[in-house]
């Protein structure tokens, strides 16, 4: 069996997302230093305050300000932070009830070991140094010894001075290790090689190209090796008058379907070689490989090879 | 027969097959993970994929950063003349649910659900991160290990469970796996050392790579494709609040309501097979189910023994099943979750004809 490829892949994007005029609010105070809850109709405050109570799906708007100061009610030790956690030190992540408020929100509370850590621990915010409207402007929570304040959720505008912050960005990025599986790692494989090899479906016969493992039209396995072209048809194409961003080939240009000699699936590729427009279905293509790069998996393009149309009867079925 | 507990047909699971779950599989995509799977149950009734009246699958993308590997995954069904079909974005057991509602409605007979899920190409605690509120919790990756241990740490001050408690969890399933062929951690395991305190490694889930499909079908049909169907008596599925700072983390109220609704209480259960990723979690839903020591729990060895996400929970439906078929169990108890620190739950009560 041939060795299966692998590559290095990152899911990298940004999520803009606009806010409710709650966490609007709570997002705007949290730049200016204060905590806002939300009131709900039986008269509980939730922190973080949301648009609509979790329990009756009442629209809530009556907010409150609550103090910096809280009571840990559950705690878990991270010794090892991981990527775009709070803190890159260890630290306990910890869900806070602050005075004022009837529920806890879950942040980062830098503490200087897991003995120091406990459930009822009086804790205080840690404003970030640079705060921009978002949940990170909480840097974390650290022990607090100072006096109870007294719990009071002191009716608030949600007006501050400045502008208020709207929405977010939202920055996400995983990596992963790309791994195409058995057909295509062989597929590829057959590629570096200049060769084009499809896989045979055992029940229906139609050599499938690229191949993906399974025949979607009988649901079974494809094993058996087929190697098509170089030659084929084209079955389809368009025009592709839209220049591609970070692309380097100029429009206007042809993008077709090509159905290669002995494959029962077009595959598509560009064509070139010939003025975009004299290209027509039935027209012969053969594939061109990039000599200046080693490392070229697939052909840069298909051209004319000069041989007569192909007849319509002959890739009917392929397009 | 006694009349089903909700809807007017009755519907059973007529076969379960599922792969051996591993730590990778790198040398297949998922429809060639998934595609034996799916010929096993269709071998085991006798159907061929035209045969089926309705196909349902829940995988997500995230888990291998890999867009549409649902319609990929389609290539392995054999989805031509065009199928009735259907996808969710959520473990295989939701999309048992929809293939049940789909029975329900009496436009087919027979279904074929089937899920599957790939983690060992990114990293899953982190992947999980971006299921949770993107405004205040999301920003901060408070990965899946860590939110458990919130909720380990919770239980363990409220007096539900103590450190020892949990590795005694983890030892029984990974036993009970010993006689699982397809688990991928069995027999003794190491407790290990703190993840997040005060969960260790042997409270998680292994991460590996695997698939599961089930066949339902309804009334007559399902005594004609299985010798002992496992009727699904009654399924129900319920959700908490996102925030976990609402929720009472020592508690699963969902489970019990949906336990309530599928009538897991009318009447005891000798198996109950729980979608339970963390040892704490086990106690949580212990509690919510009152389940007693004369239930045996997680005969398969759980998701403590084999944890691919998306499928885990459809498998414990499967596990449950497979046990009424070969005479195992009468009455069993199938539960699964999703979200964070059990956030969602699903429960069904699958019962043998009686002999």
């Amino acid at each position: 069996m041939t060795e299966v490829l692998s590559a290095p892949l990152v899911v990298e994007f940004p999520f803009t997302r606009s806010l409710g005029p709650v966490q609007s609010a709570f997002l705007t105070g949290l730049r200016e230093r204060t905590v806002l809850g939300v009131r709900t109709g039986d008269g509980k405050v939730l922190v973080p305050p949301v648009e609509y109570d979790p329990a009756t799906a009442e629209e809530l708007r009556d907010l409150v300000e609550v103090a910096p100061t809280g009571t840990v009610t559950t705690w878990a030790w991270n010794h090892e932070p991981r990527c775009g956690q709070p803190l890159d030190t260890p630290f306990a992540w910890v869900l806070v009830r602050l005075d004022g408020a009837d529920t806890a929100l879950l942040h980062a509370l830098d503490a200087p070991g897991p003995d120091s850590v406990r459930t009822g621990l009086r804790v205080r915010v840690r404003w970030a140094a640079e705060r921009t409207g978002a949940i990170t402007d909480i840097a974390c929570f650290e022990p607090y010894e100072g006096e109870v304040t007294e719990p009071q959720a002191a009716p608030h505008e949600g007006e501050f001075a400045g502008e208020a912050v709207t929405g977010i960005v939202a920055h996400a990025r995983l990596d992963y290790t790309y791994s195409p599986g058995r057909a295509q790692s062989q597929y590829i494989h057959a590629l570096s090689g200049r060769k084009v090899v499809g896989e045979r479906c055992p029940s229906c016969r139609k050599v499938y190209v690229p191949p993906r493992g399974a025949c979607p039209t009988c649901g079974v396995a494809t094993t058996e090796q087929v190697e098509v072209g170089p030659r084929g048809t084209v079955t389809t194409f368009c025009i592709v008058n839209i220049k591609a961003k970070n692309l380097d080939i100029e429009v206007p240009y042809v993008y077709a379907h090509i159905a290669l000699d002995g494959a029962d699936l077009a595959l598509h590729a560009r064509i070139a070689g010939i003025p975009y427009d004299q290209v027509r279905m039935g027209l012969r293509v053969e594939p061109v490989w990039d000599d200046s790069s080693k490392d070229s998996r697939y052909p840069d393009h298909y051209r004319p090879t000069g041989e007569p149309d192909a007849d319509y009867d002959t890739y009917k079925e392929l397009i | 027969m006694a009349p089903a507990a909700h809807g007017a047909r009755d519907v059973a699971i007529v076969a379960f097959g599922q792969s051996d779950h591993r730590r990778s599989t790198d040398e297949l995509s998922e429809v060639e993970l998934l595609m034996p799977v799916l010929h096993e149950v269709l071998a085991a009734t006798g159907l061929k994929t035209g045969d089926i009246g309705f196909t349902c699958s829940g995988s997500s993308d995230y888990l291998a950063g890999r867009a549409f590997s649902f319609t990929m995954a389609l290539d392995g069904v054999g989805a031509w003349p065009p199928i009735s079909e259907s996808h969710v974005e959520m473990d295989g057991a939701w999309a048992l649910y929809e293939a049940w509602v789909k029975l329900q409605t009496g436009e087919c007979d027979t279904a074929l659900v089937y899920s599957y899920g790939k983690s060992s190409p990114g990293s899953v605690r982190d992947v999980l991160t971006r299921q949770l509120d993107p405004y205040y919790v999301a920003p901060l990756w408070p990965d899946s290990v860590a939110l458990a241990a919130l909720q380990a740490r919770a239980l363990i001050d409220a007096g539900d469970t103590d450190e020892p408690a949990l590795a005694g969890v983890a030892a029984r399933s990974r036993t009970a796996a010993r006689t699982n062929p397809h688990a991928q951690l069995r027999g003794s395991v190491p407790h290990g050392d703190y993840v997040v305190r005060p969960l260790r490694t042997g409270d998680c889930p292994p991460v590996g790579d695997g698939a599961a499909a089930v066949v339902l079908a309804a009334g007559e049909r399902a005594r004609e494709l299985c010798e002992r169907p496992a009727w699904i008596r009654g399924i129900d599925h319920r959700i908490e609040a996102h925030s976990l700072g609402v929720r009472d983390l020592t508690d699963s109220a969902s489970t019990r309501l949906a336990a309530e609704r599928a009538g897991a209480f009318e009447r005891p259960v000798d198996t109950a097979e729980l979608h339970a990723p963390f040892t704490s979690q086990e106690v949580v839903l212990r509690k919510a189910l009152r389940l007693d020591e004369r239930v045996t729990v997680n005969p398969s060895g759980g998701a403590l023994a084999a944890n691919p996400v998306m499928a885990a929970g459809l498998i414990r439906l499967g596990e449950a099943a497979a046990r009424i078929h070969r005479g195992a169990s009468e009455r069993a108890l199938a539960h699964a979750t999703s979200g964070p620190c059990l956030q969602q739950n699903l429960v069904a009560v699958l019962e043998g004809d009686p002999r």
